[in-house]
């Protein structure tokens, strides 16, 4: 029933076409964040992307990390809400904080 | 996350088998977990718990901070019966969520035009049952009151655990399904999980209002997964 499984799906059919990619992952929450721990978002290295890990507020932030991510090959661990200091930029609206992983798709 | 642990999750996945990816986040090693044998595990305790709530989590352990994302198969339901109440069933089921199928050899009553858009098999739930096996992420609702249909998934439903088990019929009707399956071998306690009269009681009284009550029940079994308490923490898991 979770959205988040098809995007597991894409992520593998991307990678057989050998495309780069990175895969976002939701793994904490406070308040009311808008997508639960363990959703994806995939970002390829065109800046494509599926899935989500919240409403839409915070995923051009994620994307745009993707490509260090994609390059450098080092995971990170992203952090959005109201308590962020770059919440005026990326913050989100529903006033909950978010912990995103963030990994290369390692062929 | 490398290619060949992504095959792994997602071939699991499409077999409808729980699991869980363990992220150890301070160096990204992944591994992928099973329900069973969590016993020996050093985070075994935590993993199950994620399991029975069926919500991922973070979890912060003396040896670091480690994401457990699991993976429970959709919650999916096989009517045995192609009769009224399961036409009204199938798009209560498909709004809600849940897969359905419908099992029936009587090929009258299993007729695609009267299920558009349902899998439907005309054919003897044991055959069925054999390519597509029932499992704890399954709901069984039998529904043709005849014993000759109704009893082997019934039986099967309860050896595989699923989550919900319901048949139609009187008191009197199941007094005699109970007596059958205690002669076929399964245990009392067992038979109980059945649940007859079927359904919420709401006094329904149309098919439709009979699939409402059903599907409630449903809905009730797999959110409190009131079928399964070691699947509640209620039991600790073996």
């Amino acid at each position: 029933m979770s959205a988040s499984d098809d995007v597991l799906a894409t992520a593998e059919r991307w990678m057989e076409e050998g495309r780069s990619g990175a895969l976002a992952t939701v793994v904490e929450t406070w308040g009311s964040a808008p997508r639960p721990a363990g959703s994806h978002l995939i970002v390829d290295g065109q800046g494509h992307f599926e899935g989500s890990v919240s409403g839409g507020c915070v995923e051009g932030a994620v994307i745009a990390e993707a490509a260090q991510v994609i390059e450098t090959g080092e995971p990170r661990m992203l952090e959005f809400g109201v308590a962020d200091e770059t919440a005026w930029q990326v913050g989100l609206s529903c006033g909950g904080r978010i912990k995103v992983y963030l990994e290369r798709l390692e062929p | 996350m490398r290619a060949a642990l992504l095959r792994e999750l997602n071939e699991a996945r499409a077999a409808r088998r729980a699991v869980a990816l363990e992220t150890e986040l301070s160096s990204g090693r992944q591994r992928l977990v099973r329900e069973t044998g969590l016993e020996a595990d050093p985070r075994g305790e935590a993993i199950a718990s994620a399991f029975r709530s069926g919500k991922s989590a973070s979890i912060e352990t003396p040896d670091g901070a480690f994401f457990v994302n699991v993976h429970l198969p959709p919650p999916r339901l096989v009517v045995i019966g192609a009769v009224h109440i399961s036409q009204a069933l199938a798009p209560m089921a498909r709004l809600a969520g849940y897969d359905m199928e419908i099992i029936d050899p009587r090929t009258a009553f299993a007729s695609p035009d009267r299920f558009a858009g349902v899998p439907l098999y005309a054919a003897w739930p044991q055959d069925v049952l054999a390519a597509r096996p029932l499992d704890a992420y399954t709901a069984l609702a039998a529904l043709t009151h005849d014993p000759k249909i109704d009893d082997f998934p019934l039986a099967e439903a309860l050896r595989a655990g699923c989550f919900y088990v319901g048949a139609l019929g009187s008191r009197k009707t199941h007094a005699r399904r109970v007596e059958r399956l205690g002669k076929g071998g399964l245990p009392e306690d067992a038979i109980a999980r059945i649940e007859a009269p079927i359904g919420v009681d709401i006094g329904a009284s149309t098919p439709a209002e009979i699939a409402v009550a059903v599907l409630g029940s449903i809905i009730a079994a797999f959110r409190k997964r009131r079928m399964r308490p070691e699947r509640r923490g209620e039991t600790p898991p073996r």
